[in-house]
């Protein structure tokens, strides 16, 4: 019998969508294998009954709900209550479900400073008020899912390696546990660690880092950290490069920014960080600054906006 | 009696909106609003931020035109910090950015839009989709499948990273292309042209042949077009000046840095989205079906209205073939489905000419940047439109401000005039079906948003 499937998106991009479209032909296999019974970017089910006439949103109930985005309005919480309630299996899919993301940098505001932003810029004509009307109101916060709803699994990734998903797609349908590493960016990061040296500032990204030529492996090349530039593979969970292994950003010589969240799920990606470099003898004040060294994982807390003495 | 009608959520779209269709007391539409679901922000949480981080940032904005947001940015960034890229590094960018537009083009016209058109458009919603179509022409699904996965591999394996991308730096490319993988881009880029070929005589007879009716009415409307063009007035997606045409067909071409004299945007209460229109026509905004003021639209169709000409071949041809039957501006909205495929044909064709340029396997591919205060402007055209970043920085190269203009935000009024017209179009007497409300949405899918 095939597995029943349910996939929404909430506070998202729809990059978690696009990697599961670029498993490529295994995509017709797992269609073989699962019924979509919803998923807003494929299917036309709808919330509120076919014609919209029905009071209360419902979806229909399945095996694994998959859910993509963190939880930012009253519907991206209702979705994931009711999804909660309708499948057997809840997988956060993707660093926003399952950290946050990138969007939970807004959690270093209250609402009203974006809106007043993003209202006012310079192209924007002045209004009376900000809308409202028929549009679902803003929560507090950017959560990750599990601060509001249980979840089974999690899928982190900025985007999820098509490798993986598929490996949990394929380790549900054999009823076993997928095979995802809890290792460290760093623990499968190919390039040479000599250990030593007295560097004692990071410089920022802004010019090419040492290395033999592409033509010449991962290996030959210094990391990243010890030639100075910031790259967040310690504090990171691997995966990102699939089954190749490989770190997808330094195999094109560019560091590590965190995408796929903390190694343990409750970890705090900028303490780590901060602490690894303070331990190494490196001044973390030669940070520009630190805020976007949480940019994957502003949720549980982690990401406030500044203490006010006023209240304000 | 009043009563609403709710199409939530939108689907077969890439983001979230809804649609609420007021009809009066004796069913009639009275009005429709279109409801723009998401708002996240960037423009204010990237304050603070190292600028030279933006482009790894924004390119979250969406993840299936990451590559535009990535490249967009890059080009701002740089701006602020004066530095002008080597050839080969700006070439590079662009490859990329063609070839996504390549990919991207494919995945909305086999997987979003086509099961309105092949299963068509009164089906049964169970089957009306991508697994529909999988199932009823499994051959060329399995093609489209390849043929969409090849281009985007083209990306993952010269770029590390085909969704969010990370290759795009300041002051350049992060990696020079070698001649063995230049030599093996070029080989799977004549197939992808090949397929677009195929893809467009397979849409002209098979699809837009059979909805020829269909096409001159359903969501059709009357506004201005925008677009980049080169200095020649071709079609350019990666660089050149802003085309804004008004619906005579007359337009105005502008440096991108002044967008703010001629772009505007309104708030509604209705929609977290704001909509934009044409400031510098000076006749204010309204969304009047009858006598729309100022609003103009943006995506492919619009980019193949304000275009002279295509600078590649078989897209040049199309482009004779579609304005000899529609002339320009063209204004019907499922003619959008058309434009994109011509885009492909051109995308796949500039791919390949970028790829025969022998300046883009030169090994300097970065300049060295620094940190320092300055305004710049970046812009590419995305998939779904003329797509904006403006930023200013600190002497740290931090981010003080930040504005952005994304594709599919110019379309948001337009995409709300569209489905008002084919809701009164369609909606009679109170009476409402699935197909009826199905065809309310092409008309939005139609932009692809």
């Amino acid at each position: 019998m095939k597995v029943k499937v349910l996939s929404e998106w909430l506070n998202s991009c729809s990059g978690c969508e696009i990697a599961v479209v670029d498993m490529g032909e295994r995509l017709l296999d797992v269609l073989n294998l699962v019924d979509f019974v919803h998923i807003p970017v494929l299917m036309d089910n709808k919330y509120y009954g076919q014609l919209g006439d029905q009071k209360h949103l419902s979806l229909p109930e399945a095996d694994v709900g998959l859910i993509s985005g963190g939880i930012r309005n009253e519907e991206h919480l209702e979705l994931a209550q009711e999804i909660r309630k309708k499948c057997k299996i809840v997988i956060a899919l993707g660093t926003c479900a399952t950290h946050g993301g990138i969007p939970s940098l807004c959690n270093t505001y209250g609402n009203n400073e974006i809106l007043d932003r993003y209202y006012t810029t310079e192209t924007t004509d002045p209004s009376d008020s900000y809308p409202s009307a028929g549009i679902p109101e803003l929560l507090e916060s950017c959560y990750a899912l599990d601060e509001k709803i249980h979840v089974d699994v999690y899928l982190p990734g900025c985007p999820p390696h098509p490798d993986q998903v598929f490996e949990a797609l394929v380790a549900l349908l054999e009823n076993r546990p997928a095979n995802l590493s809890d290792k460290s960016v760093c623990d499968t990061c190919p390039t040479r660690r000599e250990g030593k040296g007295d560097l004692k500032k990071l410089t920022r990204f802004l010019k090419a880092p040492k290395h033999n030529g592409f033509a010449e492996p991962l290996d030959t090349m210094r990391c990243l950290l010890e030639q100075g530039i910031l790259c967040m593979g310690a504090v990171t969970r691997a995966g990102c490069g699939g089954n190749t292994i490989t770190p997808r950003c330094l195999s094109v010589r560019v560091p590590c920014r965190g995408c796929y969240g903390p190694v343990k799920h409750e970890g705090n990606q900028m303490m780590d960080m901060l602490n690894a470099l303070a331990s190494n003898g490196i001044d973390i004040t030669s940070l520009p600054e630190t805020t976007s060294l949480l940019r994957f994982s502003g949720a549980h807390g982690q990401l406030r906006p500044p203490f006010k003495e006023d209240g304000a | 009696m009043t009563r609403t009608i709710t199409i939530s959520p939108l689907t077969r779209i890439e983001g979230h909106a809804s649609i609420a269709i007021n009809l009066d007391d004796d069913g009639n539409v009275k009005d429709s609003k279109v409801h723009f679901q998401s708002l996240r922000g960037f423009e204010k949480f990237v304050e603070g931020k190292p600028a030279e981080e933006l482009p790894r940032i924004v390119n979250r904005i969406c993840g299936i035109c990451p590559w535009h947001h990535h490249l967009a940015s890059n080009k701002a960034v740089d701006k602020c910090f004066g530095v002008t890229p080597p050839p080969a590094g700006q070439k590079l960018r662009e490859l990329m950015q063609t070839i996504a537009h390549a990919e991207d083009k494919l995945l909305h016209f086999f997987f979003l839009a086509a099961a309105d058109f092949v299963i068509g458009p009164d089906s049964d919603y169970a089957v009306r989709n991508v697994i529909g179509v999988v199932k009823a022409n499994p051959d060329l699904a399995k093609k489209v499948v390849q043929m969409r996965f090849k281009a985007k591999m083209i990306l993952e394996k010269f770029s590390g990273k085909a969704i969010h991308p990370v290759a795009g730096v300041t002051g350049g490319f992060a990696k020079p292309l070698t001649e063995k993988d230049r030599k093996e881009m070029l080989v799977e880029m004549q197939e992808i042209l090949d397929f677009a070929l195929f893809t467009m005589d397979f849409a002209k007879k098979e699809v837009f042949a059979k909805y020829l009716d269909t096409i001159q009415v359903l969501g059709v409307i009357n506004t201005g077009f925008m677009g980049t063009v080169d200095d020649n007035g071709a079609m350019n997606l990666y660089d050149g000046k802003i085309r804004l045409m008004k619906p005579d067909g007359t337009y105005t071409d502008f440096d991108v840095t002044d967008y703010t004299d001629y772009i505007g945007e309104q708030v509604v209460p209705w929609s977290y989205g704001k909509f934009p229109y044409a400031r510098s026509w000076g006749e204010g905004f309204s969304m009047d079906l009858d006598a729309p003021k100022g609003i103009y639209r943006s995506n492919c169709l619009a980019r193949i209205n304000v275009t002279d000409h295509m600078s590649t071949p078989y897209a040049q041809a199309e482009l004779e073939e579609f304005r000899e039957k529609f002339g320009r501006p063209a204004q019907a909205t499922l003619l959008y489905h058309w434009a994109r495929l011509i885009e492909e044909v051109y995308a796949c064709e500039h791919a390949i000419a970028l790829l025969n340029d022998p300046e883009i396997t030169d090994p300097n591919v970065r300049a060295v940047a620094e940190p320092r205060a300055g305004r710049g402007v970046g812009c590419v055209e995305a998939p779904r439109g003329t797509l904006i970043h403006d930023y200013s920085t600190d002497e740290n190269g931090l981010i003080t401000r930040a504005n952005m203009i994304v594709g599919t935000t110019h379309n948001l009024g337009p995409i709300n005039m569209s489905v008002d017209q084919a809701a009164k179009l369609l909606i009679k007497n109170g009476e409402v079906d699935e197909g009826t409300l199905n065809k309310i949405e092409m008309a939005v899918r139609a932009y692809d948003p």
